[in-house]
């Protein structure tokens, strides 16, 4: 039994305690996030790709009746999304600005966040990846409230019924899926529900998977289900948008790869148009909606939607490469939008406004900041050298790979890079290029702690970016055959 | 030990109390609801003695039983009321406010007291097998709760909430005497486990009355359960009544009520003509409870009426267990739910009374920026919040989890569907207190004060909250 894993989850908690307890908020998170990213770091080294599968498993009873226990576990997506939940953890809290009220909840709300996506990722039980998902709502919904800017109440309130609603339609369709196991052998824990689907002793109906669709989906933000994600990240402070848009939202997608795809394979077939029709809606709608938008804050916001789309379709391809191609993606989406909102909430800090009427020439007063965000949003684009890149293209072979209806999705996928390029570009071009304002002269660049903050998020996106095998021969452990 | 001697230990040691009061001549009177608590702790410890062969007196055996039900609910009512009468120390300042003068700083001796008499009938009520034990128990602790609802005597809302209380309650009683009295002109007995073999001799011409006497009955149990169509007492009682009491009857009450509902349901199941069409009524019941207590729930300003939408709610969802009796596991997953019901309400509760003590009123903007006047109010306000809203890691999840569970196993897609909207929108609600104690500024910054008592009565309930929601099984088990 290796308590490694448990050990991820349990230090953010402990650090929070000891916050409430009164020790010093910043140190403790700071702490904690660092060993966090050392532990993560080390599974990641040390798990054995010859031997696959799950590795690190620990396990605790809960409710052994109904087959459910807390196990914990790790194959090469699980140690790639620990990875980057680790990273952006430590990222976010580490570029937190200085609070000047309630410095200790700020914290607490950031480490339960952490607690909450790491204990999800690293669950092997069905229940217990739902619920550390849950974990991550209360502190989302107080810190985008209390810190956050705008309109923020209004978003905070949309994001929390949306996604409480998500939750509880996916715990039905997690609850339906239960209950279609044969009596004798209920369980949540993943591998048997793997082992039995691969058996064929077990034939949940597709309509599950409709329900899992819609409830994973609208924590993904999976168009039409997508409209609280924008205003949220717009409004949430900055290592708050970081966490979810780059970390909590994944979780979505890692749900349906470890329970659809092994377990819903034809009905994965059969609903196959629908999820395609949702994703051309994800590219072609929700991209042209971001180049219309006139702050930057928002323009990340819906970039982030609009990239999910690419996900889904490396998932909807069903094949090895696609299905790589998606989790590759999801790693590097995960940093890529985390660096774009931790640079967009420091201009927001210098500033006090992000919208494109008022920035603009800033590359002359902060000229690093102005470099790191050209990084973020290339990144974003998907030029080659990310991270991103090597994902999209995997998924856009993937996806050639399926078969004649991926024609269409594929076209409006090539379509969808140009329409990124061109509102990452115009946004790169009305925050950093052009005349600037007088207002602006006195403003300072970026501080060590930001710029070291943001170059840990874009290195590893560089490092995957030209050696893609890195996570590819990783996250190839969890595609199921 | 057996049912019956636990409660007479109970009402002993009310009588005891209520001469110690009568011949003390100390003014302040904390330590009666210290004493009662400790003597209410000392009988739970009884009850965990092993029971004590068959029942002594021949006739006793017919109206009191010692099941699972009746042992978990004995010890849950125990807890509960030990819970109230710690609250009652922390009241003492408003109880003085609201008595008449000559008796300022008296009077609050009989009011820890007579919740032992409630917490006795209603005791009786969970162990009760035979109708005319159950209404006997019942006018026990309802009289008692009367009494204890109009305590404030100077307060317009409290004797408002009183008055409502006992007209209602009597129409109720009213419902079920008259219920009793039909099943028993038909069936020619008011036992409940007696009733199915009495009924399957029975000519259909007299199914009709028969259907009349339970519906009655059913009527009688959704005042009490505070069920639709008879919810409607509770936002102004709880909001009128002591907040002690209030707490006492979201959570005992209710208790009580439930457990008669399920015995007299699990009886009827045996007749499967009967048990379909009762179960049609109880899902039609579930579903109207969930959406009235839910979505009243979201427009109120008040924290105790809240609460007392948010009782309506949870109703519903105990209903949903109810309507699935069928299932073995439908008692272990409502007995479950109301352990952690009474943690979290209770908790609610205790938050609440700490905050109204020092700003001086219910409202939901009381609580603005609770979180900087007293975080570990806030926070014990938050997990109260979380758990009654059904987040992971608490028992209310837990409990959502295993109700909807047994649900959808006997066929109820539809409650289960609207379980899910209706937990959508407690979570607007419940969010709502978070909203006040987290996003708003406080009117003043000084700190809240919590007495000791209160604080280990937090810790405590919070633990009850955390342990539940995270090892859920030894309470289970005691409960299979």
């Amino acid at each position: 039994m290796s308590l490694l894993l448990i050990l991820l989850i349990v230090l953010p908690l402990a650090a929070s305690v000891l916050i409430m307890l009164g020790a010093a908020p910043r140190v403790m998170a700071l702490g904690a996030a660092i060993l966090n990213l050392l532990i993560s770091v080390a599974l990641f080294a040390r798990y054995d790709l010859t031997a696959g599968g799950w590795q690190f498993l620990s396990e605790w009873k809960i409710l052994p009746k109904l087959g459910i226990n807390m196990t914990l576990g790790a194959d090469g997506l699980t140690l790639t999304m620990l990875l980057l939940a680790t990273l952006v953890t430590l990222s976010a809290i580490w570029i937190a600005p200085k609070i000047d009220k309630r410095e200790g909840v700020y914290y607490v709300c950031l480490l339960f966040i952490s607690a909450g996506v790491i204990g999800a990722f690293a669950s092997l039980d069905v229940l217990f990846l739902y619920s550390f998902h849950e974990l991550a709502l209360i502190p989302t919904f107080i810190m985008i409230g209390v810190w956050g800017s705008g309109d923020r109440q209004a978003a905070a309130w949309k994001a929390t019924i949306y996604l409480g609603l998500g939750s509880f339609i996916l715990l039905i369709g997690l609850l339906a899926l239960y209950l279609s196991i044969p009596a004798v052998s209920r369980t949540m824990d993943l591998r048997q529900l793997d082992q039995m689907a691969a058996a064929g002793t077990f034939h949940p109906s597709s309509l599950i998977y409709l329900i899992l669709l819609v409830g994973f989906g609208s924590l993904v933000s999976l168009f039409p289900f997508h409209s609280w994600a924008p205003p949220a990240y717009a409004c949430a402070p900055a290592p708050t948008a970081m966490m979810h848009a780059g970390v909590l939202k994944k979780f979505g997608l890692y749900g349906l790869i470890r329970i659809a795809l092994p377990l819903f394979p034809d009905a994965m077939h059969q609903f196959n148009g629908l999820l395609l029709l949702l994703v051309i809606g994800n590219i072609l709608y929700i991209g042209y909606v971001t180049v219309a938008q006139k702050r930057l804050d928002w323009t990340i916001g819906y970039s982030s939607v609009m990239h999910m789309g690419y996900i889904f379709l490396g998932l909807a391809s069903l094949n090895i490469i696609g299905v790589n191609g998606a989790m590759i993606l999801m790693f590097a989406h995960g940093l890529s939008v985390a660096a774009a909102f931790a640079l967009c909430g420091e201009i927001r800090r210098r500033t006090g406004t992000l919208d494109y009427s008022e920035l603009g020439g800033l590359a002359k007063v902060t000229p690093v900041l102005g470099l790191l965000f050209g990084f973020a949003a290339m990144a974003s684009v998907g030029l080659p050298g990310f991270a991103n890149f090597a994902g999209e293209i995997l998924v856009f072979f993937g996806a050639t790979a399926y078969g004649p209806t991926m024609i269409l999705p594929v076209i409006v996928g090539v379509w969808g890079v140009v329409i990124s390029a061109i509102y990452m570009l115009r946004a790169y071009r009305n925050t950093f290029w052009g005349p600037m304002m007088t207002r602006w002269d006195s403003l300072t660049d970026i501080t060590p702690t930001a710029l070291g903050s943001v170059i840990l998020l874009l290195v590893p996106l560089m490092i995957v970016g030209f050696y893609p095998q890195l996570l590819v021969k990783m996250v190839t452990t969890a595609i199921p055959r | 030990m057996n049912s019956l001697f636990l409660e007479i230990a109970v009402v002993l040691l009310g009588i005891v109390l209520l001469l110690v009061e009568a011949f003390s001549d100390r003014s302040n009177k904390d330590y009666l609801a210290y004493l009662g608590a400790a003597g209410l702790t000392g009988v739970l410890a009884l009850s965990f003695l092993p029971q004590i062969g068959p029942l002594p007196m021949s006739s006793a055996a017919a109206f009191i039983t010692s099941d699972i039900l009746s042992v978990f609910f004995v010890r849950f009512l125990l807890i509960a009321t030990i819970v109230t009468l710690l609250m009652i120390p922390g009241y003492r300042t408003v109880l003085v406010r609201y008595l008449p003068s000559e008796r300022a700083g008296g009077g609050v001796g009989e009011f820890a007291i007579l919740p032992l008499f409630v917490c006795a009938g209603l005791m009786w009520m969970v162990s009760a097998i035979d109708f005319i034990m159950i209404f006997v128990s019942l006018e026990l602790a309802t009289i008692t709760l009367y009494v204890l609802v109009t305590y404030l005597r100077q307060n317009t809302a409290s004797l408002e909430a009183g008055t409502k209380f006992l007209i209602l309650g009597a129409l109720s009683t009213g419902f079920i005497v008259y219920g009793i009295s039909w099943i028993f002109g038909v069936t020619g007995t008011t036992n409940i486990l007696a009733l199915p073999d009495a009924i399957s001799t029975l000519p259909e011409s007299s199914l009709y009355a028969l259907l009349f006497g339970i519906a009655m009955i059913l009527v009688a149990l959704s005042f009490k359960t505070g069920a639709f169509p008879f919810q409607f007492w509770i936002p102004d009682v709880y909001q009128g009544a002591p907040t002690p009491i209030t707490s006492y009857l979201s959570v005992a009450s209710k208790a009580a009520g439930f457990v008669v509902l399920i015995r007299f349901l699990l009886s009827l199941e045996a007749l499967p003509l009967l048990a379909n069409k009762l179960n049609a009524v109880i899902t039609l019941l579930a579903a109207l409870t969930l959406i009235f207590g839910n979505f009243a729930a979201i427009p109120q300003t008040n924290m105790k009426r809240l609460l007392g939408y948010s009782s309506v709610a949870h109703a519903g969802y105990l209903l949903m267990g109810v309507a699935s009796l069928a299932s073995l596991m439908a008692i272990p997953a409502i007995g479950f739910y109301f352990a952690g019901y009474l943690a979290m309400t209770m908790l609610a509760f205790v938050v609440l009374q700490a905050v109204s003590e020092a700003t001086g009123g219910d409202e939901i903007s009381r609580f603005n920026g609770l979180s900087k006047r007293s975080p570990f109010l806030a926070g014990a306000m938050l997990l109260s919040a979380a758990s009654l809203a059904g987040i992971p890691f608490t028992a209310g999840f837990i409990g959502k989890l295993l109700i909807f569970e047994v649900a959808l196993k006997q066929g109820h897609y539809g409650l289960v569907m609207l379980g899910c909207v209706t937990v959508a929108a407690g979570f607007y609600y419940y969010f709502k207190v978070l909203r006040a104690m987290y996003w708003q500024q406080p009117s003043e910054e000084t700190a809240i004060p919590v007495s000791a008592t209160t604080k280990w009565l937090i810790l405590l309930l919070g633990a009850g909250i955390l342990i539940l929601g995270v090892y859920p099984e030894p309470l289970l088990a005691a409960l299979r």
